[in-house]
């Protein structure tokens, strides 16, 4: 459904001493999504994840790579292609309550990609508008409010309702609960579900949760500034992590349980820059087993194993042997 | 239940907000006490008073249209409500110091950490009689020893960078620095990691915990985060739509969750460390503070709710240092274990 | 689908489908009228209007506005019949203060309205594409800016010669840069806004995001502006008019009336005065109205 080959997304920032100071925000991609599977993106910030998804939407310039969606190779857009992407692939925010013009009638905001693409107008179109109130659990009566008016999850299920208006077949959700309340982000959590399963949608999933992706996805990549260092099915990642970092990650949380796992001591240090980015292993400077020589030097190979992909120095040896 | 006095009660709390559609009734009855030495998770959604709680016991909110309608909130036995500001300033910092979500929001971006952390040192001498109190260079020397004290990484370099040449993790260990530079008894951190990525979430937390340890401070953490309750403090205090509901040692409240709420609560999240089928919601909504339901506020959105729910539920204690404040608490406890 | 049960949609009445606005409205007036000097300032440009639109048919001395002359009765002090006292050709100044009001209300609309004309699609141009265009508008803008207005006014009137139209031109043409900076600034914010890239990743053409997520938002800053703009403009004309090189005298207008006034002073203090207190409240009310609007329309106030 969706296809990245090697995406890269560079900023440009400013001029330092008349030198130019790239971020590399996304350095050489490649996912595969099939249609149909809720893909997990995870990652901290700086990582990346966010830049992806907004780069398939073409909300970002692409610099280098290739985009494919729905089997249709998109990394540039003539006016035919646009239209067709912005019908098959849509996006839900993070933040629901700047995700709607504070202008705009609840009425009007879900209407908008109908009135763009359909010739859907008037009551059909205000029909149609309730029914798809509907289908995210809202009654009739928030037509005429305004997003003030609603509650956060109220305004998440409007932006889920707008999003799955043009019936698209490729959602990409960008953290949509962490704004959101514990007990409203179960609700949502529970409604994205039922929804891709009775809609058949492809869900790329843009977390920094660990357990709302575990919960939500099949298959996950874990990002670490701008690369992919792991990916594989959900629950063998998350039982077997393999790269330090995936690790380390996963230790990091803590569980809402009477009793804490030993987890050692937590990662040292910060997460570099994008724009300084460290030669070699991008982790290397936090990472418990850095190999001096290697990990410094060499940027370690992308090793996969079945659907399973890990990127680090400790089993390229592995593959050697 | 018969320990050491408490560092800090709050007793019978009331605080109410003057608003354009109302009076919010934001605080009703709350009451817990901290031991010395103790950390105390206070959890709840948004609304749910906790940042409130917090901002009260520092003084922190501005009246009108906050408005203390009862209660006691005793610190060392001194009551802050009555204080007066000046006292208040004397105890903010040298007795209880806070840290915040966002320390970007609470550092001066023009100045540099060297020279806000020796103002705040300096300031807290103004409570000290004359004769013990620093110059600026002692302070100066102080403010490196506080910034080891967080493992900020070269302290002598940092004193001269501006907060935003820091990245959150290290401005939130230079905002912990400040907080303790006056050394006080009880540090109140208001969701001190809600916006640091988990990595660095997991290094403030072990400093938080390495600093009680060593300093034998008194702790009150206010979080949304169940996880992070569990894995830093010893008590936990459910507070829901001004109200607290339930009060447990943290392996109580994660074993043997007694209130209806703590549980839709423990179930609503997914679990990172285990894969899950399904996850339960809390049906509904937070009742509006304006007009707040009649009896227990959470009977609206309770699966247990009955008739007697519409009275003001009774506290009762469940098991030692485990109090509930529902009707159908023993049912609850039961069904929960 | 099931018709009966779509018409209630298909044909909900007036009052419903625009609820939310009339919710939002009263929550305005509502938080409006709590403000007093803000009430005030509503009062005074209420007032204004209302003697700008019946002023010809409430004068007591209707023909003393074109400069008809009754020496017998030149500066008479205030008394029942002459309630601000007479001129130096013994014109009646209550006559001529009130018709004052209604070019007064002409020159403030006229120069916010073209300023704004000629603003708002810059600012909203420079804001929204950015780049060398965006440098350009902002560069032209800023040496606009850096002129005085006044005296850039004082020139434009100079050259183009004296005259109430010139000088209404003139203001418009240094009033316009202040829209360029508040739109630019307001779309540059509101680009970026969540909303707004949802509107673009939906297929959202430029011109729809200006139109409808852009510009719509910007609207209570331009009107707080604009609000006090009158009042700024309405001082700009009275001191061109002052100066000889608005409004040319008889005609009725507080600028020039108070130009020829000032020789007079002290011992004909009437003259002047109330023309001067007129543009002083009037300035004072346009003011208050957009403090007080700017109290309602921004949300950072409301809660």
């Amino acid at each position: 459904m969706l296809a990245l080959d090697g995406l890269k997304v560079h900023f440009d920032v400013s001029r330092r001493r008349g030198e130019k100071v790239v971020v590399k925000a996304v350095d050489g991609v490649t996912l595969r999504l099939r249609k149909g599977e809720a893909f997990g993106l995870v990652g901290e910030s700086g990582s990346g994840k966010s830049t992806i998804g907004k780069a398939a939407l073409h909300l970002v310039p692409i610099t280098g790579g290739r985009l494919e969606i729905g089997g249709e190779e998109m990394t540039r857009l003539d006016r035919r292609a646009e239209r067709r992407l912005r019908r098959t692939a849509q996006m839900i925010f993070q933040d629901p309550h700047s995700a709607l013009n504070p202008r705009m009638t609840i009425l009007r905001s879900v209407a908008e990609p109908l009135v763009l693409h359909t010739p859907l107008r008037g009551a059909a179109l205000t029909a149609r508008v309730a029914a798809l109130l509907e289908i995210v659990g809202l009654s009739r009566q928030f037509l005429y409010r305004y997003p003030h008016e609603l509650s956060g999850g109220q305004k998440q299920r409007v932006c889920i309702a707008r999003a799955i208006a043009l019936e698209p077949e490729l959602l990409i959700l960008d953290e949509p609960t962490s704004a959101l309340d514990v007990s409203v982000q179960s609700q949502i959590l529970e409604f994205l579900k039922k929804l891709q399963a009775d809609l058949g949608l492809t869900y790329l999933f843009i977390s920094h949760n660990l357990a709302v992706v575990r919960y939500l996805c099949r298959r996950v990549a874990v990002m670490y500034l701008g690369v992919i260092v792991e990916e594989g099915e959900t629950e063998a990642l998350f039982s077997n992590p393999r790269h330090p970092y995936t690790q380390a990650l996963l230790k990091a949380v803590p569980y809402p349980q009477a009793v804490q796992p030993d987890r050692g001591s937590p990662l040292q240090g910060d997460i570099p820059s994008p724009v300084d980015l460290p030669p070699g292993c991008r982790f290397h400077k936090r990472c418990p087993a850095f190999i001096p020589g290697v990990c410094d030097r060499h940027e370690p190979p992308q090793v996969r194993d079945g659907d399973a992909m890990v990127r680090c120095h400790l089993f390229a040896d592995a593959a050697r042997t | 239940m018969t320990g050491p006095a408490p560092l800090l009660s709050v007793q019978d709390f009331r605080l109410e907000f003057d608003t354009f559609d109302g009076v919010y009734k934001a605080i009703d009855g709350i009451g817990f006490d901290l031991a010395p030495g103790e950390s105390l998770g206070i959890v709840g959604e948004t609304g749910c008073g906790k940042s409130v709680t917090a901002k009260s016991v520092m003084g922190l909110l501005p009246s009108p249209p906050a408005r203390v309608r009862g209660g006691r909130i005793l610190f060392d036995g001194e009551d802050l409500l009555r204080v007066g500001e000046r006292r208040m300033r004397a105890i903010r910092g040298n007795e209880i110091a806070m840290i915040f979500q966002d320390p970007m929001t609470y550092l001066n971006p023009v100045f540099s950490i060297g020279t806000q952390l020796v103002d705040v040192i300096l300031a807290h001498q103004r409570a000290r009689p004359r004769a013990e109190r620093m110059t600026r260079e002692r302070a100066r020397d102080h403010a490196v020893e506080m910034l080891r004290r967080v493992h900020l990484p070269n302290p002598e370099r940092q004193l001269d960078s501006y907060p935003y040449q820091l990245s959150g993790g290290m401005r939130q260990r230079v905002l912990i620095a400040m907080a303790l530079s006056g050394r006080p008894r009880l540090l109140i951190a208001d969701e001190p990691t809600t916006a640091l990525d988990v990595t660095i979430q997991a290094q403030i937390l072990d400093l938080i915990g390495e600093l009680r340890r060593d300093l034998g401070l008194s702790v009150v953490m206010i979080t949304h985060d169940l996880g992070v309750v569990a894995s830093v403090c010893d008590r936990v205090v459910v507070m829901y739509a001004g109200q607290i509901v339930e009060d447990a040692p943290v392996a109580r409240l994660f074993d043997h969750p007694a209130h209806p709420y703590t549980r839709g609560l423990l179930a609503a999240v997914p679990h990172p460390g285990r894969p899950a089928a399904s996850l339960s919601s809390i049906p509904g909504s937070l009742p509006n503070l304006l007009d707040p339901p009649a009896g227990c506020r959470f009977h609206g959105r309770c699966p247990l709710a009955g008739d007697d729910c519409l009275r003001p539920p009774p506290t009762t204690a469940v098991a030692d240092g485990h109090r509930v404040a529902c009707w159908r608490a023993m049912e609850a406890a039961d069904a929960g274990a | 689908m099931a018709a009966g049960t779509q018409d209630a949609a298909l044909a909900p009445s007036f009052a419903e489908r625009h609820a939310g606005t009339i919710r939002a409205l009263r929550l305005y007036a509502r938080t409006f009228a709590r403000n007093g000097s803000a009430m005030l300032g509503l009062a005074i440009v209420l007032l204004f209007l209302t003697t700008a639109a019946i002023g010809p048919w409430i004068v007591p001395f209707p023909e003393d506005a074109a400069g008809a002359i009754h020496l017998d009765i030149k500066l008479q002090p205030p008394d029942a019949v002459h309630w601000f006292g007479t001129d130096e050709v013994g014109n009646d100044v209550f006559t001529r203060v009130v018709l004052g009001t209604r070019v007064t209300l002409q020159i403030a609309c006229i120069v916010t309205g073209v300023a704004m004309l000629i603003g708002v699609p810059l600012g909203m141009i420079a804001g929204f594409v950015g780049g060398w265009v965006q440098e350009a508008i902002m560069r032209v803008t800023d040496v606009f800016l850096s002129v005085p207005g006044l005296v850039l006014a004082i020139a434009i009137v100079g050259a183009l010669g004296p005259g109430i139209v010139n000088a209404m031109l003139a203001l418009s043409l240094v009033w316009w840069p202040g829209y360029v900076r508040l739109v630019q600034a307001k779309t540059l914010a509101l680009k970026n806004e969540i909303y707004v890239q949802a509107a673009r990743s939906m297929g959202a053409s430029s011109l729809r995001i200006v139109f409808v997520h852009i510009l719509p938002n910007c609207t209570s800053p331009i009107m707080v502006k604009a609000s006090m703009d009158m009042g700024m403009a309405i001082l700009g004309a009275a001191s061109l008019g002052f100066l000889g090189l608005g409004a040319q005298p008889p005609f009725p207008e507080w600028g020039a009336m108070i130009s020829v006034a000032r020789t007079y002073l002290p011992d004909w203090w009437w003259y002047s005065f109330f023309p001067g207190v007129a543009i002083a409240v009037t300035v004072l009310g346009f003011n208050l109205l957009g403090d007080g609007l700017r109290d309602i329309l921004d949300p950072k106030h409301r809660e």
